[in-house]
């Protein structure tokens, strides 16, 4: 009875928690030596959460944002302005991001993923090159993705700051399956201007099982 | 840009050079620590210069002043532009810092801030709100116009106010580095804080000269 009065408070006083700042999946040092704790920390508490409490600020101004979906607010992301596009891009990005990693790293399953995956790249090998590449070339703040475009097929893009494939406004548009922070502050205490080093980290800790899903529920849309 | 001759000490033409620091990496301690000059002067602005030459080595007008480049930036690769900017915007910073704890400008520099600005510490809240409003990687400058106006801009990555492609041009008389390697591993993510710190450590005898010499 009680829990139930206090949802229906909830409910009139619209304070659905649709958009949450979620619990990192891991703890600060799973994923050292490649990601050490206190980036993890820093990156998590200050940053990550900064992000969002920036992004929830900006309901006052646009209440509907509460009530859209974070894919539906970037397929729109041009009515908001600046302010929604990076602190919603950041709330959401990195959250994507800590998905993507796991302790140990995952292998990729052998599935309708692996198959389009090999067919599109070759080896892993093959890749983690163009990967590496394409995330070495990128100047200055942002990501690089692997996304699912709309003619799915599997591609390698990059998107400046903190825009994502699912925004409107992104050169290359599609659904992220994958991504890489590469932001300085992402690596910089560990690895200071050596973004290389931290790419063939990365390697060590992706979580390939997870991406095989995002591919999946990608693929069906 | 009929000036750009005042700018001319630093070193401008392929093939270019990673110019000293003009002081020791300890020199602006505690405000900015020496570990990050090390890393910042060596490694960044160091790659800067060695991607910049590598970039114009097979280019035919790789013999053009810097400056005139930065003139028609929009004919030249983007590694140029990144490049090439790194080069001089870093050249610049290094020489517009000195251990000067809550220095201040004087003479007709101070006079044409206090104009412009209302004041010495209102041009510093002004200057300081660009340098934290940059989201990502940039620089925030104070530049002289072709007019002889002081302005407050910010500019993204290594773009700076000379180029043909900056929203406001002009001649930069100070600028901020902003991007994350300028003061992660002292500050992380408080760029607040460093912005706050980098008071300390402004060379005004240096962007007094400079302004002096533009305003003729």
């Amino acid at each position: 009875m009680k829990k139930n009065f206090f949802l229906f408070i909830v409910a009139v006083l619209g304070l659905s928690a649709q958009h949450e700042f979620k619990p990192l999946p891991y703890a600060y040092d799973a994923l050292e030596p490649y990601i050490d704790a206190q980036t993890m920390q820093i990156h998590y508490e200050k940053h990550h959460k900064n992000y969002y409490n920036n992004f929830i600020s900006c309901y006052e101004k646009f209440p509907e944002l509460k009530q859209m979906s974070m894919i539906e607010i970037f397929k729109n992301i041009e009515k908001f302005g600046p302010k929604v596009r990076n602190n919603g891009g950041g709330y959401w990005n990195h959250e994507f991001f800590w998905d993507c990693m796991i302790p140990g790293g995952k292998a990729i399953p052998v599935g309708e993923f692996s198959a389009l995956f090999l067919k599109t790249f070759g080896t892993l090998e093959d890749f983690k090159k163009e990967f590496k590449e394409k995330a070495l070339n990128f100047f200055g703040s942002g990501w690089v993705w692997l996304i699912l475009d709309k003619n799915k097929q599997l591609k390698i893009v990059t998107t400046p700051n903190q825009d994502n494939p699912y925004m409107n406004i992104s050169s290359e548009q599609g659904i992220p399956l994958l991504a890489l922070d590469l932001w300085e502050h992402a690596y910089y205490l560990k690895y200071q201007n050596r973004r290389g080093d931290y790419i063939d980290n990365f390697f060590n800790v992706i979580n390939w099982e997870k991406v095989a899903e995002n591919y999946k529920s990608a693929s069906r849309k | 840009m009929k000036k750009l001759s005042v700018f001319n000490e630093i070193n401008l033409v392929y093939p270019f050079e990673l110019p000293a620091l003009p002081y020791s990496y300890t020199a602006l301690e505690p405000y900015i620590d020496a570990m990050t000059m090390e890393i910042h002067h060596t490694n960044h602005h160091g790659t800067y210069v060695s991607n910049l030459n590598a970039a114009l080595d097979a280019n035919p007008r790789k013999e053009l002043p810097l400056f005139e480049i930065f003139q028609k930036i929009e004919e030249f690769p983007a590694a140029v532009r990144n490049n090439g900017g790194g080069h001089i915007n870093h050249a610049l910073f290094w020489k517009w810092m000195k251990f000067n704890e809550n220095g201040k400008p004087e003479g007709e520099l101070l006079k044409h801030i206090e104009k412009t600005f209302g004041g010495f510490s209102q041009f510093q809240e002004e200057f300081t709100k660009a340098a934290l409003a940059r989201f990502g990687s940039g620089w925030a400058w104070l530049i002289l116009t072709e007019n002889n106006e002081l302005k407050i801009i910010s500019t993204p990555n290594q773009d700076n106010p000379f180029m043909s492609i900056a929203e406001t041009k002009g001649y930069p008389i100070l600028g901020l580095d902003v991007w994350e390697h300028a003061y992660y591993l002292k500050y992380q993510n408080r760029r607040a804080d460093y912005v706050k710190a980098f008071w300390n450590v402004v060379n005004w005898d240096e962007v007094k000269a400079l302004y002096e010499k533009l305003i003729g």
